[in-house]
């Protein structure tokens, strides 16, 4: 790892690559996750799922299944009287247990709790379910075209609301939502131009594979509700559940344990209210615990076609881009109306451009719900957008670096109007990562090389509280409702507060994501937690220590006493420096007591300009391409991890590196594929991921040029270098053989047929 | 009453005799009758590896491997890895490496590579990736678990 620093200093050990924290306890097996969770009387469920993609339930024999021994409960939506069966983050559409119909092959009908998952199994094979199946839409032309099934037929109760500022609207039945996002003249943008190029990309559905399946207990004691669960939001997931069972917030408690992997698919809300549902009819302790044929059907990334049309004048400089993008959302909105907003605005950075109008349409189809998935819309878009860069810079004759440079924004300008400006310097990553590929010396014959960029508004919204302990002894612990994903917060989270209060490492302890125990967060995602959070423990920290200073006037004020002044590490009385615990004593009088420090974080001050900060991604690749068989060899993958400030500077490179393997096996392999209504591919044997053997030469330039909002300018990382890997596959190709690829996985059949397009276009 | 057998076999160099149901998985016989959670299960079809443990020196996917097949022998999981709270090599050089994130992959990598190295010492790059190339990690990308492996081979395990 090569590091470019360029910011101010940063008290230890911010900056510094500490062991991470959780880990003795994940090289011994003694980390816990919610799969490893036992409860006294835990009763366990299984689910039936429907086998059609539409299909109207004409009735539910269940009689067997119940009277089966060892069983404590099945049920069925018509067993869940008083309970708000409907919920979901946009639109309110996703009931917890199908309601009469059922709008994807998978979809959960029936739900058996039992003495062990065992019997709970048997039981399913005794339930008969007479379903009358109905037309189906499976991809979004079908969904669109004349005529076709209508998923859903009254419109989604808007949904818990939280973050977005437009109305849902439904310009088709199968259209969930529409997002528009326009500025400038559009029109004279096209009639100016000295080039025009237009095209369609398609990127497809995926699936995140968290290697820990969602899995959630639910227990109910006295009316109040405990979930532990696998989710990246504790918070929303209490709020869902308050709404589901009519519940107060406080009534709810979702405690995360460790958590087996998220990439966005543990966002919001999943199984919870199922299992919650399940633990009610039961009168009992249940676990829910989902293998990975099930998570499939639980959520995917939503697929895209992207038609692109861009304008440039005869210096390569862009006029205008005008895009129609259409998301593959699957049966239920979940969260991809947001997605759909950020596809939008995806295609407006990281470029200078004057005019702009892009529609991104929702579509609901008769497929697993999409969701959040790393990258939130911009690896969709992104493809298409930076593969048109390229496109532009053939077509005049231009480095595909100087085309970039050309558009770029630079530093602090706003990439379209009422946004944060820019806080990335990105020529200058870009000029970085064409040095890791040695841009100047012209690569062997069959050999291409391509370096893409992105931006993200990122960061989602900045609502976040944490809250500091400061103990007699003058340890701390911090209260934080961010989630530990393997991201490493944390670490990272620590490290802020040991560093923001000047107290050693091992002396901060960090408890995370109880919602009965810990202050409010948002949400774990859009690369936010060590930038948002991380500002939300400095202002806790700068509220005890306040509070400190105020305790220290008060404890040794005198006639002849010093004033006492507050310094990073404690209380300078006179020549001697108390520290935070000896203020603490000094006020109670004792060896005892607490100082507690708030840290709020709103839509304002420093973070009232939306977004919080830029992600931007940067990455490199060289490829060689077998003719005969049209695999692809990705041998050098570079990436620049412009994040501002590295707290943790290993696992800053880390979050890059896995980022851009995930975006290489979504470029390469991954596709999930219906047929016949059916998903088949929904396993591992035929889901491809990436394995060791897949792994390229890969290079990692950190970049801190402290421009972000964060501590010691801060900002996200985890998703830019996943966002513009397939553009960069694309247009490498490209330049190694002339073929153009617009269609991603890049599987040798694929490259293969565009090899021969390739070779018609040149008449051979 | 489900039909039993009683097996016998050593979990991490300790003796144990259970009665289970032919049926169950080594996988749940660690995890539900011996409280051994540090296995992992994921994809319950023997594709990702996260399930791996040792069954006489060679590694199994306990999410498949029928537990009764287990008797008689001589099980080692990711608890019986460190001694007297001191890490082998291998686990050090996981941590200093970062070579995990979420951790869910971690036990079953761990057990791959213990069983790599015992078999091979000296590993060459492409020898740890061959060799670990059934261990699927989500997070990590893969390379720094390479690095932590070849760490641990030069520090001897």
């Amino acid at each position: 790892m090569k590091r470019v620093i360029e910011r101010g200093p940063a008290p230890e050990p911010i900056g510094i690559s500490v062991p991470r924290r959780d880990g003795i306890e994940k090289v011994t097996g003694a980390a816990s996750f919610t799969t490893d969770l036992t409860l006294p009387g835990l009763a366990h469920a299984r689910l039936l799922r429907s086998p059609y993609a539409h299909a109207r339930i004409r009735s539910i024999d269940a009689e067997a299944a119940r009277r089966h021994p060892g069983v404590i409960a099945v049920v069925t939506a018509a067993d869940l009287p008083g309970v708000q069966l409907e919920y979901g983050h946009a639109v309110a559409d996703h009931p917890l247990i199908a309601t009469g119909k059922v709008r994807f092959a998978g979809e959960v009908v029936v739900g058996v709790v039992a003495e062990d998952a065992a019997t709970a199994d048997e039981a399913l094979r005794l339930i008969e379910v007479d379903y009358d199946p109905l037309p189906y839409a499976t991809t979004v032309e079908e969904a669109l075209a004349p005529g076709a099934p209508v998923l859903h037929e009254k419109a989604g109760r808007q949904g818990a609301h939280r973050g977005f500022e437009e109305d849902i609207t439904r310009d088709h039945p199968n259209v969930c939502s529409t997002f528009r996002q326009a500025w400038g003249e559009i029109e004279d943008a096209f009639t100016g131009a000295h080039l025009v190029l237009e095209g369609t990309w398609h990127y497809p559905m995926c699936y995140a594979f968290a290697m820990e399946p969602y899995t959630s207990v639910a227990e109910w004691k006295d009316g109040e509700l405990t979930v532990w669960s696998s989710a990246q939001h504790p918070y929303m997931v209490r709020d869902d559940l308050a709404h589901v069972f009519h519940l107060p917030l406080s009534a709810v408690r979702v405690i995360v344990p460790y958590v087996g992997g998220g990439y966005g698919s543990k966002s919001y809300t999943k199984i919870e209210p199922l299992t919650a549902a399940l633990a009610l009819k039961a009168g009992r302790p249940v676990r829910l615990a989902l293998n990975v044929d099930d998570a499939i059907l639980t959520t995917r990334g939503d697929g895209a076609t992207v038609q692109l049309r861009s304008a440039f004048d005869r210096d390569g400089r862009l006029l205008g881009r005008q895009a129609t993008v259409r998301l593959d959302s699957g049966a239920y909105a979940e969260n991809s109306p947001l997605v759909g907003r950020k596809a939008a605005n995806r295609l407006g950075g990281p470029y200078r451009i004057p005019a702009l109008e892009v529609t991104c349409q929702v579509v609901y189809t008769n497929t697993a719900p999409a969701s959040s998935f790393r990258g939130f819309g911009a690896p969709q878009v992104v493809f298409a957008a930076e593969s048109q860069m390229d496109e532009a810079a053939e077509a005049l004759g231009l480095d595909p670096l100087e085309i970039r440079r050309r558009n770029l924004v630079e530093r602090g300008e706003r990439p379209w109007p009422k946004v944060r400006g820019l806080d990335a310097k990105l020529a200058d990553d870009l000029a970085l990562a064409a040095a890791e590929l040695d841009w100047s010396t012209p690569p062997a014959p069959g050999v291409g090389r391509a370096v893409c960029v992105s931006a993200s508004d990122a960061g989602s919204e900045p609502v976040t509280t944490a809250t500091l302990r400061v103990h007699p002894d003058g340890s701390v612990t911090v209260l934080c409702g961010s989630t530990e994903i393997g991201q490493g917060s944390a670490t990272a989270l620590a490290q802020i507060a040991a560093g923001e209060m000047g107290v050693p490492l091992e002396k901060v302890r960090l408890v995370q994501s109880d919602t009965a125990a810990v202050t409010y967060d948002r949400s774990t995602g859009a690369s936010r937690t060590t930038t948002l959070m991380g500002l939300a423990i400095r202002n806790a920290a700068r509220d005890v220590k306040a509070q400190l200073l105020e305790w220290a006037r008060e404890s040794w004020a005198g006639e002849d006493a010093p004033e006492p002044v507050l310094e990073h590490a404690g209380i300078r009385v006179g020549d001697r420096l108390a520290g935070w615990g000896e203020v603490v004593r000094a006020w109670f009088a004792g060896d005892y007591g607490e100082a507690i420090g708030r840290g709020y974080l709103r839509k304002a001050g420093e973070t009232a300009e939306m977004p919080p900060f830029w992600e931007v991604g940067c990455v490199g690749v060289e490829v060689r391409v077998d003719e005969s068989t049209g695999e692809i060899h990705v041998e050098k993958l570079v990436t620049i991890g412009d994040v501002g400030c590295a707290v943790n500077p290993q696992l800053a490179e880390a979050q890059d590196v896995g980022a851009a393997i995930m975006g290489l096996g979504m470029a390469m392999r991954e596709e999930l594929i219906y047929e016949d209504g059916n998903l088949v591919n929904g396993n591992l044997y035929d889901y491809r991921v990436p394995r060791f053997t897949d792994l390229p030469e890969l290079r990692t330039v950190l970049v801190e040029r402290g421009d972000g909002v964060g501590v010691y300018g801060a900002k996200g990382g985890g998703e830019g270098a996943l966002n513009p890997v397939a553009s960069a596959i694309a247009n490498a190709v490209r330049r190694a053989t002339g073929a153009r690829l617009r269609e991603a996985p890049f599987t040798p059949e694929r490259v293969w047929e565009a090899l021969r397009e390739r070779d018609a276009a040149n008449g051979r | 009453m489900r039909e039993t057998v009683e097996i016998s076999l050593q979990v991490n160099e300790r003796a144990q005799s259970l009665r289970i149901e032919p049926r169950e998985t080594l996988a749940d016989v660690l995890r539900d009758r011996l409280g051994l959670t540090g296995t992992k299960v994921s994809c319950d079809a023997q594709v990702c590896g996260a399930c791996t443990v040792l069954v006489d020196g060679r590694t199994v996917s306990a999410c498949t491997f029928l537990a009764v097949d287990a008797d008689g022998g001589a099980v080692r999981t990711v608890e019986g890895l460190a001694r007297d709270g001191v890490l082998t090599p291998l686990q050090q050089a996981f941590i200093d490496e970062a070579a995990f994130q979420c951790g869910f992959c971690t036990p079953g990598m761990l057990m791959a590579a213990t069983a790599l190295l015992e078999e091979n010492p000296h590993p060459t790059e492409d020898e740890v990736k061959e060799g670990l190339d059934g261990n699927l990690c989500r997070c990590t990308g893969y390379a720094p678990i390479v690095a932590a492996v070849l760490r641990a081979a030069e520090a001897g395990r």
